[in-house]
């Protein structure tokens, strides 16, 4: 059997090997990914519609808006599905092997996470608000957010994290993302526009249509942040305990 | 020319630490390992100018994931069998 998967494996790998040969070579003007009409829309009117310098910020949060707030919802139901399968909260009945990790946290390294996650939520932060001019945007400051409470967990204990930040409210961040989200989308429908039209929130700012798509952005990219900060924590806080929410790694 | 070196330089790695992931019985290991490749995964992009798809491999793949694998093997039998 195991040498049927070999076989199987290395079949494939030289397909794909073989399949390789077709690509276009690295930075190519003539690759099918640049030379089709969609791509040269939006090198040539991002800047225009939408006045936001980062291509890639307007396409994942405007022009394809839908796109990633269904991508949004779905990092939302991975959290809570890992979170109802593995039986959620302090008040499931143990299991029979209990994983109990004492030991008091360590000094230098309590202190270099005292000192170190400032700096990283404010860059987290920092990646959230400039998605539109530089790489980033809500998914990164998202996770690196999130990680940074990882950071208090496995520096000090779950628990510490959990009081700052604890599982219901995870959830209940995560639900205010996608509502942030799907709430600027609703607003501009309500002015008159379709669903994620961000252009006709200029009419409630004091901005003009295309300056209205660019801070819609950054409104979006919020929500984003906030339901991929709270998932990625829930994640970690339900896999580490088994669903029991105490003696964490 | 340089950087065709370094690119030559981390798909070989890459090939190696994948092959190390699957040959490793220690589970923790394998998960650093893994760790490993994403940080070779993250430099590539790094290279070729995608930053946020850098930016996202080394949050997420050499980060994050990381850290989620370890908890899970914590909970789990520690050595694979085969």
């Amino acid at each position: 059997m195991k040498r049927l998967a070999f076989v199987f494996v290395l079949l494939i790998g030289l397909l794909l090997a073989w399949a390789a040969r077709d690509f276009p070579t690295w930075g190519d003007p003539e690759a099918p990914a640049s030379s089709s009409p969609v791509s040269s829309h939006f090198i040539a009117n991002t800047g225009i519609d939408t006045e936001v310098p980062n291509m890639v910020t307007a396409v994942l949060a405007d022009y394809r808006g839908f796109d990633t707030m269904l991508e949004t919802v779905v990092v939302f139901i991975a959290g809570l599905a890992v979170y109802s399968i593995l039986g959620g909260g302090p008040n499931r009945r143990s299991r029979d092997r209990e994983l109990v990790v004492d030991f008091e946290p360590d000094l230098i390294v309590t202190n270099t996470v005292r000192l170190i996650v400032p700096v990283i939520q404010i860059f987290a932060l920092y990646v959230l608000a400039h998605g539109h001019v530089s790489p980033g945007g809500g998914f990164q400051g998202g996770v690196a957010m999130g990680a940074s409470f990882i950071l208090v967990a496995l520096a000090w204990n779950l628990k510490t994290a959990l009081i700052r930040f604890p599982i219901d409210r995870c959830f209940m961040v995560a639900a205010l993302g996608i509502v942030i989200y799907g709430g600027i989308g609703l607003l501009s429908m309500l002015l008159g526009g379709e669903f994620l039209d961000y252009a006709h929130l200029s009419k409630v700012l004091p901005v003009s249509p295309e300056m209205a798509r660019y801070h819609a952005m950054l409104g979006v990219e919020i929500g984003v942040g906030f339901t991929v900060t709270a998932i990625i924590f829930a994640l970690y806080a339900s896999l580490s305990t088994d669903g029991r929410m105490r003696d964490g790694l | 020319m340089g950087l065709e070196i370094f690119n030559t330089l981390i798909l070989c790695l890459l090939v190696v630490v994948a092959l190390l992931s699957l040959w490793v019985r220690d589970l923790v290991v394998a998960a650093v390992v893994f760790g490993v490749y994403s940080f070779l995964m993250c430099l590539l992009w790094a290279e070729m100018g995608a930053v946020d798809v850098a930016f996202t491999e080394a949050t997420v793949g050499a980060g994050a994931s990381t850290v989620v694998l370890i908890a899970t093997i914590f909970n789990i039998k520690r050595k694979a069998k085969d």
